[in-house]
């Protein structure tokens, strides 16, 4: 570590990544208040975020997949190899020596392409986290993510009002790194509900409302494709936050908007 | 939460295989790009990448997938790279080593670095340059977005390797950057 360090240093880094529990956080931010090593090794991390915001996402050609699917069959690891124990050559059975080797070897990429047709398939997946997903996915398609534009809790809310049966709450959580971006109308599983949108830099979380059968109840977590989900139930209410953010930073976004108001 | 238990009551290995690893086909060509630095290597490295992952898929016991998944990629960009006949780190001629940090540099202001940021294809070229074990923590942690715990498994080293690297990759990162935005 650097002359000069307080060491503090990895805590205060810690912390800009999420990784810090609150008792933690509270200790630091009383040690920050007059360290003048961690104003200054604060402004390095929050630059370094800045210029790590141009980074490039290299995102995987649609082809590759398919690239990946040949590849899979040419090594003949797919059927047969997994779970079945099959370890050095298969031989074909007598009598249908070729085609059943192009067929076994077809069955990995017929499972990925089916998998990728399945991801995409409105309704493919039954349970409500496949719904929530599903309809996540289809939100996050290009016009399809807002009916009402607004980081104003207090427009939003009531453009709620009439348009459903109920009053779904609405919280503003810019503060905690959640700002509002709008709502809108949703169908899930034969009812409406309302969709709260909220953002984290590039991330978009989904928060699903509707009213409650049950009281209250812990809330419970799933992941599906690569999208989390968090779901409860308070004050007659039933909410599922649904994102790609992982799933520390969902949780985080879940206890934010328990203990606003 | 265990995908690979969930798929794998319903569904058979190859399609337990490719819902826990088509999601993650986006990070692992992204890490694989960051560390061999060309799209065709890259691409190279995930689809014998996911031909190993499939070939030990019977061994993930869920956890993160996509942890799971990236250290497969990692470890087969690493052996690409030294097929390649490359130094472990970086890019030849841009690579400063470790040095660059015990440098004291006027440049180690973080306003400057904001400057410099602004330019996106010279923001990858500084990361492109930085030696490929802190340039692999700070990809995994400011784009894949991974914890701590994901990292040092991906990486295989201890959580606070993990942390000192990402500190060091930051500095060096600004210190660059600033540079940058000087001249």
């Amino acid at each position: 570590m650097s002359a000069g360090d307080c060491g503090k240093l990895l805590l205060l880094q810690a912390e800009l990544d999420g990784e810090l529990d609150a008792a933690q956080a509270a200790a630091l931010a009383e040690h920050r208040a007059d360290c003048p090593e961690c104003r200054r090794n604060a402004a390095t991390l929050e630059a370094a975020r800045q210029v790590l915001r141009g980074a490039t996402y290299h995102r995987a050609d649609p082809q590759l997949l398919r690239a990946v699917a040949r590849r899979i069959d040419a090594s003949g690891v797919g059927a047969g190899g997994v779970g079945a124990g099959g370890v050095g050559p298969r031989r074909p059975p007598r009598g249908r020596p070729v085609p059943l080797q192009a067929l076994a070897g077809f069955g990995v990429g017929a499972a990925l392409a089916a998998a990728v047709i399945l991801a995409f398939l409105p309704g493919s997946r039954p349970g409500l986290v496949g719904a929530l997903v599903d309809d996540h996915i289809r939100a996050l398609q290009p016009g399809h993510l807002l009916d009402v534009v607004s980081t104003s809790q207090h427009t939003v809310k009531p453009w709620f009002d009439g348009r459903l049966d109920f009053a779904p709450p609405v919280k503003d959580l810019a503060a905690a790194g959640f700002p509002l971006v709008g709502g809108r109308l949703d169908y899930l599983r034969g009812r409406s509900v309302a969709v709260l949108v909220y953002s984290r830099g590039k991330h978009v979380i989904e928060l699903f409302v509707w009213p409650a059968s049950a009281g209250a109840g812990e809330p419970a977590r799933a992941a599906r494709d690569g999208y989390n989900v968090v779901h409860w139930t308070a004050a007659g209410m039933s909410f599922s936050a649904v994102s790609d953010l992982e799933p520390a930073g969902l949780e985080d976004f879940v206890r934010q908007w328990q203990q606003a108001r | 939460m265990a995908p690979a238990a969930i798929y794998n009551h319903s569904m058979g290995s190859e399609n337990a295989f490719a819902a826990v690893a088509l999601p993650h086909l986006d990070a692992a060509f992204n890490l694989a790009r960051w560390l061999t630095g060309s799209r065709a290597d890259a691409e190279d490295v995930v689809q014998e990448a996911m031909v190993r992952a499939l070939t030990y898929f019977s061994s993930f016991r869920g956890g993160s997938s996509r942890a799971w998944i990236l250290q497969i990629v990692r470890n087969t960009a690493y052996g690409a790279l030294k097929a390649r006949g490359e130094r472990m780190a970086g890019h030849a001629g841009l690579d400063e080593g470790g040095a660059i940090e015990d440098i004291p540099d006027p440049a180690d202001d973080p306003e400057k670095a904001l400057i410099a940021s602004h330019d996106l294809a010279r923001v990858d070229a500084l990361i492109g340059a930085l030696p490929v074990e802190l340039r692999e923590a700070l990809v995994l942690r400011e784009l894949e977005e991974l914890s701590y715990r994901d990292i040092a498994q991906v990486t295989s080293v201890p959580i606070g390797t993990v942390m000192s690297r990402l500190w060091r990759a930051r500095k060096m990162l600004v210190r660059a950057a600033g540079r940058e935005g000087r001249s």
